[in-house]
C-alpha cells in the first residue's frame, strides 16, 4: 500500500512538472498544408499504435518481474512453446500495420502528385547558401545566412530567429500550388521546411520535385537537412507566404532591385564605394571560408591575407573569382555575382587586411574578363 | 611433431609467456580477449569525441570547436563506435564463446584468426592518425560522417579521406575472415549430438550474422573502391559531372548499411536469449521460432536499404515497396520480443547484473524499435528523416540494444574467462548508473528531432537548448559511468578481493560452456563432449 502511495506521488509530480514543460516543444507539429497535416496524422497515429503495444508488452514484463521471482519462493513453470499464441503474435501484428500501410499510402500519393501546379521555383543547393529561380518570372536571387558573426561567436545576444534568418527570403502567394525542383552546384544538400513537411534532397545532376500550397500567411523556416560540408549548420531556408497583392508588389520589387543592379554594372566606381559595397560582399559570398579577418583557415581553407593571388596579378585574381578552382572548395562566383559585386569584392580583397595594391576594379573589368 | 604432442599432454597452462604469447597466438580465448579489450578502448575513444560533440552542443553559439572540427568528431564517432566497437566486440565474444558453446578444442582456422584481430589496430591507427594529424594542423580528417555520401567525400573529401578508405578495408577484410572462420567453426566443428536445432541461440545468431558479414563487406569495399578510383584515378562512378550518378553511392552503401546494423543487433539478440533463460529458471521460450525469426531479419535486411534514402526523390512505386519491406521488419522481430517476454513468465526470476543489463535491453531496444517502425512510414519519414529524432533512434538501438547486449555478457561470462565473481554491487552501480543517464542522454534527442532540429550540425537556434542541455548532462554521467565497468573488470581479473567463481557459476545456466572448470583451462574440449 505503501508503495502503492509513493509511485502515484511520483506520477502526480511528473504531470505537475509536465505542465511546467508545456512550453517545450516535444512533439510533430501539424504544419499549414495538407500533407504536413496527412504526415502529422499518420504520425500520432502510429506513435499511439506504438504506445499502447509498449503498455501491453512491458506491463506484462514488469508484472512478470514484480510477481515471479525467486525471492517470493515463485517456482518456475515448465512451459517452452506454444504453437497457438506463436501464430496469434505473428499474425496480430500483420493486420496491425494494415491499419498503418494504408492511411501512410494515401497520404504518400498526395505528397508525391506534382501535376496542376500554378508556379514553379527552381531551388539549388550550392555550399552553403541557397539559390532560388522563379522559372518564367526572371526572378532569380540567392539567399545567405544573416544572423552576425557576433552571435554566432557569443560576444552578442542571440536574436529568437537565430540561424534561421536569410538576406533573401522566398516569398511566395496563399493557394497556389508552388512546386519546387531542387538540383544542387555542388554536394547533397536537403531543402526542409517542418510546416510544410517538405523535405528533398538537392543532388548534383538530379532535379528532384515537391510541392507545397497553404491557406496560412505567415512566414515559415526551415535548414539543410543533409551533411553538405563545414557550414552545413548555418544554410536557412525562410520562405513568407504572402497574400496576392503582397505578391505582387513583391514581384514588381523584384524587378526593380534587379534594374537598380544593372545600372551599377554600367557607372564607375570609386574607391571608397568599392571598399564598403566589397566588404558587404566578401560577408556574404566569402567569409565563411576564408574568414573575416582573411586569415582563412589553416590546411583547409587557404588564407587571402598576404595571398600571391590577392597581391599579384589582377586578371589572375579575377579567373579565379569569376570561375572558380575546379576539383576545391572554391566555387565559380561568375555565374553567382553581378558585374558590380564581383567588382566591388576583389577592390576590397586586394585593399584590405593589408593588401595595400591600391587596385581599383571597375565592373567593365570584370565584363572583359568574362 | 612429436614434440608438441608432448608438451599438450596436460593441458593446464602451456601458455606462451611474454608478448609472443598475443602477437602470434592462435589460441581463440587469448584472441577473443584480445579482441574485447581492443573494442574497451575503443569505446573510451569514441565516447571521447561523444562528449567534445555533447560539450559543443550543451549551449547555442560556438564555445570549444569550430564546425569543420564538429564534422570530424562526428565522422570519427561513428566509423570508430561501429567499426571499432560494437563489431570486434561480439567477434571477440565469438570467439571466446562459440567454440566452448559447441564443444570445440579451438576455432576452425587459428591462425587466420590472429591476422584477422592484428589487422584492426592498423585499421584504426590509421584512421585516429588522420584525426590526430587534424589536431595538430596537418589537414582536416574524414569530416562527411560515416555515411561519407559522395560526392561530399570524393571531389571534396579532405586528402585523408584516403586514409579513410585504407582503413576501411583493412577493416573489411578482417571482418570477412573472422566470419569466415566463425562459419567454418560452426559447421564443422560442433561435439557429435549437437544438431543445429540444438545449438545455443547464440551461435545461431552469430551464424546467421557471419552470413550477413560475408554478403555486404565485400559491398563495402567496392563502394570505397570506386571512391578511391573517383578520388584518384579520375573514373566518375558518383560525379554527376562525368556522367556518374551521387545516388548510386547510397544505394550501394546502404546494400551494405541496412544488413549493417543486424550485423550490429542480432549478435546481442543471442545473448539477451542465453541470459533471460538462465536467469528465469527456465528454458528459452519458442526456440525454433526465435531461429526462424533471427533468419527472417536477415533476409528481410536485403530489400529494405532504400529506406534510408526516402528523400532522395525515389519514384513513389518504390518509396511504397521499401515502407512495406520495412514495416514487415517488425513481425518477426516482435517474436523476439513476445519469446522473451514469455520466457519470463512463471519464471523463477533473480536479478544479477546481467540480467538487469538484458532486462533493460528488453525495454530500451522496444522503444528504438518503435521508433524504427515510425521511420519505414514515408510521409512521416520525410519530417522524421536527418533530424535528431534518427538520432535518437540509432541510438536507442545501438547502445541500448547492441552495447548493453555486450555489457550483459561481459557481466555473464567474465566469471567463466577469469574464475572469479565480478563485484555485484559495482555491477548494479553501473547499470543503474548507466541506464538513467542514457535515457536522460537520448530521450530528448525525440523531441528536438520533432521540433525540427537536422542532426549533424554544431550549432542551434535557441528553442531546442533545454533539451540539448539535458542530453549532454546526461551523456557525461553515462561517459563516466563506464569507468565503474573498466575497475570492475580490471578487479575481477586480478581477482584478489573477489569470490572465486563456481564451474557452473549461475544457478540456472545450461550448456557446455559451463561444464568446463572456471576459468576456462586454455585449451578446453580436447576430446568432444557429446550432446545428448
Amino acid at each position: 500500500m505503501r508503495a502503492a502511495i509513493r509511485v502515484a506521488s511520483f506520477i502526480s509530480l511528473m504531470l505537475v512538472s509536465m505542465q511546467s514543460w508545456a512550453e517545450y516543444q516535444l512533439d510533430l507539429r501539424p504544419g499549414v498544408t495538407s500533407f504536413s497535416q496527412g504526415a502529422y496524422e499518420i504520425h500520432t497515429l502510429v506513435m499511439w499504435i506504438c504506445v499502447v503495444i509498449g503498455i501491453i508488452v512491458f506491463g506484462v514484463m514488469i508484472y512478470s518481474i514484480i510477481m515471479h521471482r525467486k525471492s517470493r519462493g515463485y517456482e518456475a513453470a515448465k512451459f517452452d512453446d506454444n504453437l497457438t499464441v506463436e501464430i496469434v503474435w505473428t499474425v496480430i501484428p500483420f493486420i496491425i500495420l494494415g491499419f498503418m500501410a494504408v492511411p501512410a499510402t494515401k497520404v504518400l500519393l498526395d505528397m508525391e502528385d506534382v501535376s496542376n501546379s500554378d508556379m514553379s521555383i527552381k531551388v539549388t543547393g550550392y555550399q552553403w547558401k541557397w539559390h532560388y529561380d522563379y522559372l518564367g518570372e526572371d526572378i532569380s536571387f540567392f539567399s545567405n545566412l544573416s544572423t552576425p558573426m557576433e552571435e554566432i561567436q557569443n560576444k552578442a545576444t542571440k536574436n529568437p530567429n537565430y540561424l534561421l534568418e536569410v538576406d533573401n527570403r522566398v516569398v511566395v502567394p496563399i493557394n497556389k500550388k508552388i512546386r519546387l525542383l531542387f538540383t544542387s552546384n555542388d554536394v547533397i544538400h536537403a531543402w526542409w521546411i517542418p510546416a510544410f513537411a517538405v523535405k528533398k534532397d538537392a543532388i548534383p545532376g538530379y532535379i528532384n520535385e515537391s510541392w507545397f500550397k497553404t491557406d496560412k500567411i505567415g512566414t515559415y523556416r526551415g535548414q539543410c537537412a543533409e551533411l553538405c560540408g563545414t557550414n552545413h549548420g548555418f544554410m536557412p531556408i525562410v520562405v513568407d507566404v504572402v497574400s496576392e497583392a503582397d505578391y505582387a508588389t513583391w514581384v514588381a520589387s523584384q524587378k526593380d532591385s534587379a534594374a537598380a543592379a544593372e545600372a551599377s554594372s554600367n557607372k564607375t566606381w570609386t574607391m571608397d564605394e568599392s571598399m564598403e559595397h566589397g566588404k558587404a560582399v566578401y560577408a556574404t559570398s566569402c567569409l565563411a571560408c576564408h574568414q573575416a579577418n582573411g586569415a582563412g583557415i589553416p590546411n583547409v581553407f587557404p588564407g587571402l591575407a598576404g595571398s600571391a593571388i590577392a597581391i599579384g596579378d589582377v586578371s589572375k585574381h579575377i579567373d579565379v573569382v569569376v570561375n572558380g578552382v575546379s576539383a576545391t572548395a572554391m566555387q565559380a562566383f561568375g555565374p553567382q555575382l553581378n558585374d558590380a559585386d564581383l567588382a566591388a569584392l576583389i577592390t576590397y580583397e586586394r585593399n584590405a587586411w593589408g593588401n595595400n595594391t591600391g587596385d581599383l576594379v571597375q565592373p567593365a573589368d570584370i565584363k572583359a574578363a568574362r | 611433431m612429436s614434440a608438441v604432442i608432448e608438451e599438450h599432454h596436460d593441458d593446464h597452462d602451456h601458455k606462451p609467456t611474454g608478448i609472443g604469447r598475443w602477437l602470434f597466438s592462435t589460441n581463440h580465448k587469448d584472441i577473443g580477449t584480445m579482441y574485447l579489450w581492443f573494442s574497451f578502448t575503443m569505446l573510451f575513444i569514441g565516447g571521447t569525441l561523444a562528449l567534445v560533440i555533447r560539450a559543443e552542443l550543451f549551449q547555442p553559439g560556438l564555445q570549444f570547436i569550430d564546425p569543420e572540427m564538429f564534422n570530424q568528431m562526428t565522422t570519427l564517432h561513428g566509423l570508430i563506435m561501429v567499426f571499432g566497437v560494437i563489431m570486434p566486440a561480439f567477434v571477440g565474444l565469438a570467439n571466446w564463446m562459440v567454440p566452448l558453446m559447441i564443444g570445440a578444442p579451438d576455432m576452425a582456422l587459428p591462425r587466420m584468426n590472429n591476422w584477422s584481430f592484428w589487422l584492426l589496430p592498423g585499421a584504426f591507427g590509421l584512421l585516429i592518425a588522420s584525426l590526430i594529424m587534424s589536431l595538430m594542423g596537418m589537414g582536416s580528417a574524414p569530416n562527411f560522417g560515416w555515411t561519407f555520401y559522395a560526392p561530399l567525400s570524393t571531389t571534396y573529401g579532405p586528402d585523408s579521406t584516403d586514409f579513410f578508405i585504407f582503413s576501411v578495408h583493412m577493416m573489411g577484410i578482417s571482418s570477412i575472415m573472422g566470419a569466415i572462420n566463425i562459419i567454418a567453426t560452426i559447421i564443422n566443428m560442433r561435439a557429435p549430438g549437437m544438431t543445429y536445432m540444438k545449438m545455443p541461440i547464440f551461435v545461431w545468431t552469430w551464424f546467421i550474422t557471419a552470413y550477413l558479414l560475408i554478403a555486404v563487406m565485400p559491398v563495402l569495399a567496392g563502394v570505397v573502391t570506386m571512391m578511391l578510383t573517383d578520388r584518384n584515378f579520375g573514373t566518375s562512378f558518383f560525379s554527376a559531372a562525368g556522367g556518374g550518378d551521387p545516388v548510386l553511392f547510397q544505394h550501394v552503401f546502404w546494400f551494405f548499411g541496412h544488413p549493417e546494423v543486424y550485423i550490429m543487433i542480432l549478435p546481442s539478440f543471442g545473448i539477451i536469449s542465453q541470459i533471460v533463460p538462465t536467469f528465469s529458471r527456465k528454458k528459452i521460450f519458442g526456440y525454433s521460432s526465435m531461429v526462424y525469426a533471427t533468419s527472417s531479419i536477415a533476409f528481410l535486411s536485403f530489400i529494405v536499404w532504400a529506406h534510408h534514402m526516402f528523400t532522395t526523390g525515389m519514384p513513389v512505386a518504390t518509396e511504397l515497396f521499401f515502407m512495406y519491406a520495412t514495416m514487415l521488419i517488425a513481425v518477426p522481430t516482435g517474436v523476439k520480443v513476445f519469446n522473451w517476454v514469455s520466457t519470463m513468465w512463471q519464471g523463477s526470476l533473480t536479478f544479477e547484473t546481467p540480467m538487469l543489463f538484458a532486462i533493460a535491453f528488453i525495454f530500451l531496444f522496444t522503444i528504438g524499435g518503435f521508433t524504427g517502425l515510425m521511420l519505414a512510414i514515408v510521409p512521416a519519414d520525410f519530417q522524421y528523416h536527418d533530424t535528431y529524432f534518427v538520432v535518437a533512434h540509432f541510438h536507442y538501438v545501438l547502445v541500448t540494444g547492441a552495447l548493453y547486449g555486450i555489457f550483459a555478457a561481459v557481466y555473464f561470462w567474465i566469471p567463466k574467462w577469469t574464475g572469479n565473481m565480478y563485484d555485484e554491487s559495482l555491477g548494479k552501480w553501473h547499470f543503474w548508473v548507466s541506464t538513467i543517464s542514457v535515457n536522460v542522454l537520448f530521450f530528448p534527442m525525440h523531441f528536438v528531432g520533432l521540433a525540427g532540429m537536422p542532426r549533424r550540425i554544431p550549432d542551434y537556434n535557441m528553442q531546442f537548448a533545454e533539451f540539448n542541455q539535458i542530453a549532454s548532462i546526461g551523456a557525461f554521467v553515462f561517459g563516466f559511468a563506464q569507468l565503474i565497468l573498466l575497475y570492475n573488470v580490471i578487479k575481477t581479473i586480478r581477482g584478489k578481493s573477489t569470490e572465486k567463481a563456481t564451474d557452473q557459476v549461475w544457478e540456472g545456466a545450461e550448456g557446455l560452456e559451463w561444464t568446463l572448470p572456471s576459468p576456462a583451462p586454455f585449451h578446453s574440449f580436447t576430446t568432444p563432449p557429446t550432446v545428448k
